[in-house]
């Protein structure tokens, strides 16, 4: 029977499956980071229980830690402790843990494909909801809660019961300055942020197989927040090219075999899914959050939406408690709001391609007067990167703020944080209420977006700029 | 993991849609290496102003529903992240069980493993017990056979899968049954590392 590529993960990683379908999952790759795993090493010394696998995990700090100066560690106490509580656990039970001064520590969803931890084929859990970031190598990855970390610890497998199948295809070219940012945004604007809900998403088409790996683990990054449980995007050469010679990739005969088997991961043709949905390249713009959940979406052009002209109640009072959150009146044009703080980074748009796109854009300008710009690398490996190419001088040179790497800004569990009320263009994933600081307003948008509104002060047409 | 099988409570109305886990528990509770206390920092934003005083008229700062079981709430409840501080603060506050039209995967999957029951129902009888709700009536849910009473002769049925609801009237550790099919999963893991070597 014709499969899909979930279809042949998922069958392909099935231990045991109960008559209501409740299936056991053999894990392959588990990530860990210091915020959704003390509770999970407790619960394994309570009952006396050890990591199975500890070779098949790997464990990083990026979420509490501070993004400026390090030498003298971590000033706030708790972050500290939960900081130091992972290198403890990493120690107690044999797992490979890259800490505050590793060079090699970043945001977990970009070192796990930085270090070849990511391959196709693979099952990969982390207690986070972007792991579906992995999805991009045509790895069926996705984010737990902290019992079912402690469950894959002890056991390298996980309760599941089946996703259903969603395509979708973007075919033909994207527009110039249009990015793989705003085709998930526009993907998640089209069909809301319960619209993969008990789905797996295959992205398809044209335009996915020209994106980089980057820029597809931009798309699949932002899975979650269309609601699936994960993105998928078939391996090509570009995949095998992107994981060779990588520290943890499969070497000599080893490489061969796995070449092998990745060469047999994509969707058959004739394959069934339960949804479809085909887009055209052409069709989308650069793409600009207005309210506080990342499916209230407008085209740079576009306007704040009027909920006068909404049918629908529910509809109708959300857009109401957004537009009053977020300070902006009914149809104001997107190009008209003043922005306070820029921010680069994150999971979603915090790699080197990323970095190297915003250089472009702000080389020999400033930023404006009345914003506050940053660049967080997604890594140590990033910011090296970027230093070798001179991206970094750029940056200052321009009037931007260097960081080191973590979550920073995405969610503000360091102190990067926005004050209450000010407005920023940031390339993260979420814009949910007090997501970057209490009362703080979050436009999600592309890197080079983001860096032209840090030029301008306010949102601008891309396509007009390159 | 407490056991859950009949629960008869008022219930808590909060008929927003994508209440995400972000507005459930904000960030700065997310420093904690522990599971509990976090029933204070339930709703953080909406339930105290910015100098900490409890807001007057969120639904759970007032009597009787500061003492709700049940919470009800709108569409897509528990989006964004995958934080199981988010059920944790649920379960400290009080809340067992939630009734929405439907709920984002990481969170409902989260909430059986901390003995919370999230029951989907279909919008027209979320809106008939939001309604009840506000009138301050008794719930009774009925885990056993899969009814909500609410006072009258017409209960609602939903819909739990089996293995979950197992675990659920039994208060089982999940980890403790994989753990039974131990043999399963290393025979498994044998042949997986003669088939895809390079994993291991």
């Amino acid at each position: 029977m014709a499969k899909t590529l979930y279809d042949k993960i998922w069958e392909s990683h099935l231990v045991d499956e109960q008559s209501d379908g409740t299936s056991l999952l053999y894990i392959d790759r588990h990530l860990v980071h210091e915020v959704t795993s003390p509770q999970a090493f407790e619960g394994l010394r309570l009952s006396n229980r050890k990591v199975k696998l500890p070779g098949s995990t790997l464990a990083v700090v990026d979420h509490n830690v501070p993004t400026t100066d390090r030498s003298k560690g971590i000033a706030d106490k708790e972050s500290a402790i939960q900081v130091e509580t992972l290198s403890k656990n990493c120690k107690d039970f044999g797992i490979e843990f890259f800490g505050l001064t590793d060079k090699r520590q970043g945001i977990v969803h970009v070192i796990g494909p930085e270090q070849g931890f990511t391959q196709p084929g693979m099952t990969i859990v982390c207690g986070d909801s972007h792991t579906s970031t992995h999805g991009a190598f045509g790895a069926l990855a996705f984010g737990i809660g902290t019992s079912e970390v402690e469950h894959v610890l002890a056991t390298q497998t996980l309760i599941q019961s089946r996703a259903k199948n969603f395509k979708i295809s973007v075919d033909g070219k994207l527009p110039l300055g249009v990015t793989a940012k705003d085709v998930i945004l526009s993907i998640i604007g089209n069909i809301g942020t319960a619209g993969g809900t008990g789905y797996v998403i295959e992205y398809c088409g044209e335009v996915f197989r020209n994106f980089s790996m980057e820029e597809r683990m931009t798309v699949c990054n932002m899975s979650i927040e269309a609601g699936a449980r994960a993105g998928l995007v078939a391996p090509d050469q570009k995949t095998f090219n992107y994981i060779k010679g990588r520290p943890l990739a499969p070497k000599g005969e080893n490489w061969e075999k796995a070449l092998k088997y990745w060469s047999t991961l994509y969707t058959d043709k004739d394959a069934k899914f339960d949804r479809e949905l085909y887009l055209q390249g052409k069709d989308i713009e650069p793409t600009v959050t207005w309210g506080t959940s990342p499916q209230d979406t407008a085209s740079i052009n576009g306007k704040v939406p009027d909920p006068n002209l909404e049918k629908n109640e529910d509809r109708k009072k959300s857009i109401l408690r957004s537009l009053d959150y977020m300070g902006l009146e009914p149809n104001t044009a997107i190009q008209d709001i003043k922005i306070d703080k820029v921010f680069i980074g994150s999971c979603t748009n915090g790699r080197i391609e990323d970095l190297r796109e915003v250089a472009k854009i702000v080389k020999g300008k400033k930023v404006n007067k009345s914003v506050d710009a940053i660049v967080v690398p997604g890594s140590g490996l990033v910011k090296l990167q970027a230093e070798k190419e001179g991206l970094d001088k750029i940056f200052k040179d321009s009037g931007f703020d260097w960081r080191e790497p973590g979550c920073s800004m995405c969610l503000g569990m360091n102190p990067d944080q926005l004050k209450p009320k000010e407005r920023c263009a940031s390339t993260s994933n979420r814009n949910f209420e007090g997501r970057q600081g209490r009362g703080g307003r979050t436009h999600l948008v592309s890197p080079v977006m983001a860096a032209a509104a840090a030029i301008e002060g306010k949102f601008v047409d891309i396509r007009k700029i390159i | 993991m407490e056991k859950f099988t009949k629960l008869k409570s008022i219930a808590a109305d909060l008929q927003i849609s994508n209440i995400d886990t972000d507005m459930i528990i904000p960030k700065q509770f997310l420093k904690t290496i522990k599971r509990t206390g976090l029933g204070s920092a339930l709703f953080y934003e909406m339930r105290y102003d910015e100098k900490g005083n409890e807001i007057k008229n969120f639904i759970l700062n007032n009597a009787p529903f500061n003492k709700a079981k049940i919470l009800i709430s709108g569409k897509n409840f528990g989006c964004g992240s995958s934080r199981e501080h988010a059920p944790w603060a649920l379960l400290d506050f009080g809340i067992r069980c939630i009734i929405a039209e439907s709920f984002a995967d990481i969170f409902y999957n989260n909430c059986f493993k901390n003995g919370i029951l999230p029951i989907i129902l279909p919008e027209n009888q979320v809106k008939e017990l939001s309604e009840a709700a506000k009138k301050n009536k008794e719930i009774e849910i009925d885990l056993i056979d899969q009814k909500i009473h609410k006072g009258d002769n017409r209960p609602f049925d939903f819909e739990i899968e089996s293995f979950r609801k197992e675990c659920l009237l039994n208060g089982y550790d999940d980890i403790a049954l994989t753990l039974k099919k131990d043999s399963k999963i290393n025979s498994f893991e044998q042949r997986k590392k003669n088939l895809t070597p390079w994993l291991y």
